[in-house]
């Protein structure tokens, strides 16, 4: 075989690309079991302790609670809002359809700053008082647009011919849309809720305009990292990591096992 | 709810229908009516109006104007979901989430209508597929996916059974398989179809009646023999079938019959199978009832003679060959003759053409081409 700068090219740039991605999360990952004094930057030491007394540290998992009480309070809040809104894009024709649908890219497009500052503004303006109420409201506004563009990809590839042949076959506007609508758009649904979770967990820009007093884990890290971020926060971003990955290989097999048994029938 | 369950077929009758949709007119002034537990075919080109027609029955549209009728019941009004008609799409549009089993049950559950998975069961049996029940709809084939899709709708025994060109995605030699397979379904379930396509042979083949559609009106309807034998317009003789069509003045006209003169020939038709009797008009033949003729052959009054002319190109198709003759101030015309081995005419030869008078047709109207 000759070897040729290409052939090798390909797979050196591939490790050096996947390295580079990795390092950060490798890094947090290990220096969650430092044996840490102070500072969690040097090495001391193996150690389970930060793992189990994650919860000691102060506000820790006060503010890792409330990222996860938002997180799912919008995705719910966005996802079903969105899913409506996408249909509606795709279904109906209606007056101003397609400034609707530009209009729902601007949140993606504005600098997350204008966003949280202009909220912020409209809160105090209106007298709201700021906590998770107002970052719920934040959140769930920019995490719509990715649910609508999401879920509208899946809506337009779904043949409205099978929501028709629903109807033939005496089924209300409800039971059409549980029984055939709903069902087929869950792979677009779920995406965009995970999606959308993933957004709001950790958002800071816009959250610390609109958080007020209220803590939330991108909140707590950002103050923590100017007298060196506790083992702690390791913990934490290493917890959600594994658990995300949890999530991709259990449906990765479900999805495998299925085609599988698909397979075996035919 | 079980008496919801029609043994037997309704009519259909569709009262001056007209659908409009944005920028143009799909349907204008539509009168059907279908007797219970017929075999009706809508046959025209794509854009005539008859899926249209179709999605208006099953209530997937709403007429403009008019009104339907099914079993002499108004269901205008009537959401899809109400109406005791079921469809066969043409994309089959079966539920991918869902078993074979569950898409034929669908309905009956919908309905709530008792032990509704025997039920799907028995109507799987019906179309030969009781053994792929548990499959999914994408692990099947496109023949049965359509007979998957034909038992769903037939399980539900609705009054009218609306099939929207259900083998328009098969293979020929499929295709007229099913045909017979549907043909021998309806006859075993007396349901009334309402069968939209654009292939004539399937139309002519399965139909009791055949309705040819053009622009959003019916031009003619009737058994297809009698469709076939005498088309009333242009556009009939052109679509179901091929024709040798010839335009001209009357110029005789006898108690029975009257006679053009094209070209200096003379050309027949009995009087009570021509629609005009005066003017200009479209004399048409079937190549297959026109004959060739090598020697001129003794004229007769009753055979259309023209000729000679010369044999542009021979096309053999198996069971027969077919002539195109071009004749001198008249055009092209096209014999076909049975293929029973002794044909001797070769290209470029000089030929006759004559037909039977009693099989001429007069037409309605006249090619888009020839002025009035």
């Amino acid at each position: 075989m000759r070897y040729s700068l290409g052939r090798a090219a390909l797979p050196v740039y591939a490790v050096l690309a996947l390295v580079y991605l990795l390092i950060p999360i490798v890094y947090t990952f290990i220096f969650s079991f430092n044996n840490t004094f102070k500072s969690n930057i040097t090495w001391r030491g193996f150690t389970f302790n930060n793992w189990l007394t994650v919860c000691e540290e102060q506000g820790v998992c006060e503010a890792f609670g409330n990222s996860i009480l938002i997180g799912v309070t919008s995705t719910i809040v966005a996802t079903a809002l969105g899913t409506a809104i996408a249909i509606a894009l795709v279904r109906y024709e209606f007056k101003f359809r397609s400034a609707v649908s530009l209009l729902l890219f601007l949140p993606m497009a504005t600098p997350e700053i204008v966003l949280g500052a202009g909220l912020a503004s409209q809160f105090f303006n209106i007298g709201a008082e700021k906590g998770i109420g107002t970052v719920i409201i934040a959140h769930v506004m920019f995490c719509l647009s990715f649910v609508v563009v999401t879920v509208k990809a899946r809506v337009s590839s779904l043949d409205p011919a099978l929501e028709e042949a629903g109807s033939d076959l005496y089924a209300s506007p409800s039971h059409v849309f549980w029984k055939i609508t709903f069902p087929l758009l869950m792979p677009g649904i779920m995406s965009a809720a995970l999606l959308s979770f993933a957004l709001s967990f950790d958002d800071f820009i816009i959250t610390n305009f609109n958080a007020g007093p209220t803590s939330t884990f991108p909140k707590f890290v950002y103050t923590a990292a100017s007298k060196g971020i506790p083992a702690a926060a390791n913990v934490v971003g290493s917890a959600v990591f594994l658990v995300a990955i949890l999530i991709v290989v259990g449906v990765q097999i479900r999805s495998t096992i299925k085609e599988r048994r698909l397979r075996a029938v035919k | 709810m079980a008496t919801d369950f029609v043994a037997r077929g309704s009519d259909l009758d569709l009262v001056g229908i007209r659908k409009e949709f944005p920028g143009f007119t799909a349907l204008d002034h539509l009168d059907l009516h279908i007797p219970a537990g017929e075999f009706f075919a809508l046959l025209g080109p794509s854009g005539c109006g008859k899926t249209t027609t179709l999605r208006l029955v099953a209530g997937l549209e709403e007429p403009t104007t008019g009104k339907i009728l099914i079993g002499g019941k108004d269901v205008t009004a009537s959401k899809p979901h109400e109406r005791p008609v079921n469809t066969v799409f043409q994309s089959y549009a079966l539920f991918p989430h869902m078993s074979v089993l569950e898409n034929v049950a669908f309905g009956l559950r919908q309905r709530k209508i008792e032990d509704p998975l025997k039920r799907a069961e028995e109507a799987l049996a019906l179309v030969q597929l009781g053994h792929l029940a548990q499959r999914r709809p994408q692990q099947l084939s496109g023949g049965q996916q359509q007979r998957v899709a034909l038992a769903r709708a037939l399980v539900n025994r609705p009054s009218l059974l609306l099939l929207d060109e259900p083998l328009g995605a098969l293979d020929l030699k499929l295709r007229r398989e099913m045909q017979i397979e549907l043909k021998a379904i309806q006859m075993e379930v007396g349901l009334t179809f309402l069968h939209v396509t654009h292939d004539q042979e399937e139309a002519m083949d399965m139909a009791d009646t055949v309705a040819v559609m053009n622009k959003g009106h019916i031009e003619q309807m009737g058994a297809p023999e009698a469709l076939y034998d005498r088309p009333h317009t242009v556009f009939v003789a052109k679509f179901l079938g091929q024709s040798n069509l010839f335009i001209g003045d009357v110029a005789e006209t006898s108690a029975n019959s009257l006679s053009i003169e094209v070209a200096g020939y003379k050309i027949s038709v009995p009087k009570d199978r021509a629609e005009k009797h005066t003017g200009k008009i479209a004399i048409g033949v079937r190549p297959e009832k026109a004959d060739l003729h090598q020697q001129k052959p003794a004229p007769s009054s009753s055979e259309n003679l023209i000729g000679p002319g010369e044999v542009l190109d021979i096309r053999f198709t198996g069971v027969s060959n077919q002539f195109l003759v071009e004749i001198p101030n008249i055009g092209l015309v096209t014999v076909f003759e049975q293929n029973e081995g002794n044909s001797t005419v070769a290209l470029g030869d000089q030929v006759y053409v004559s037909w039977k008078v009693d099989h001429s047709f007069g037409l309605a109207d006249l090619p888009d081409s020839v002025e009035e």
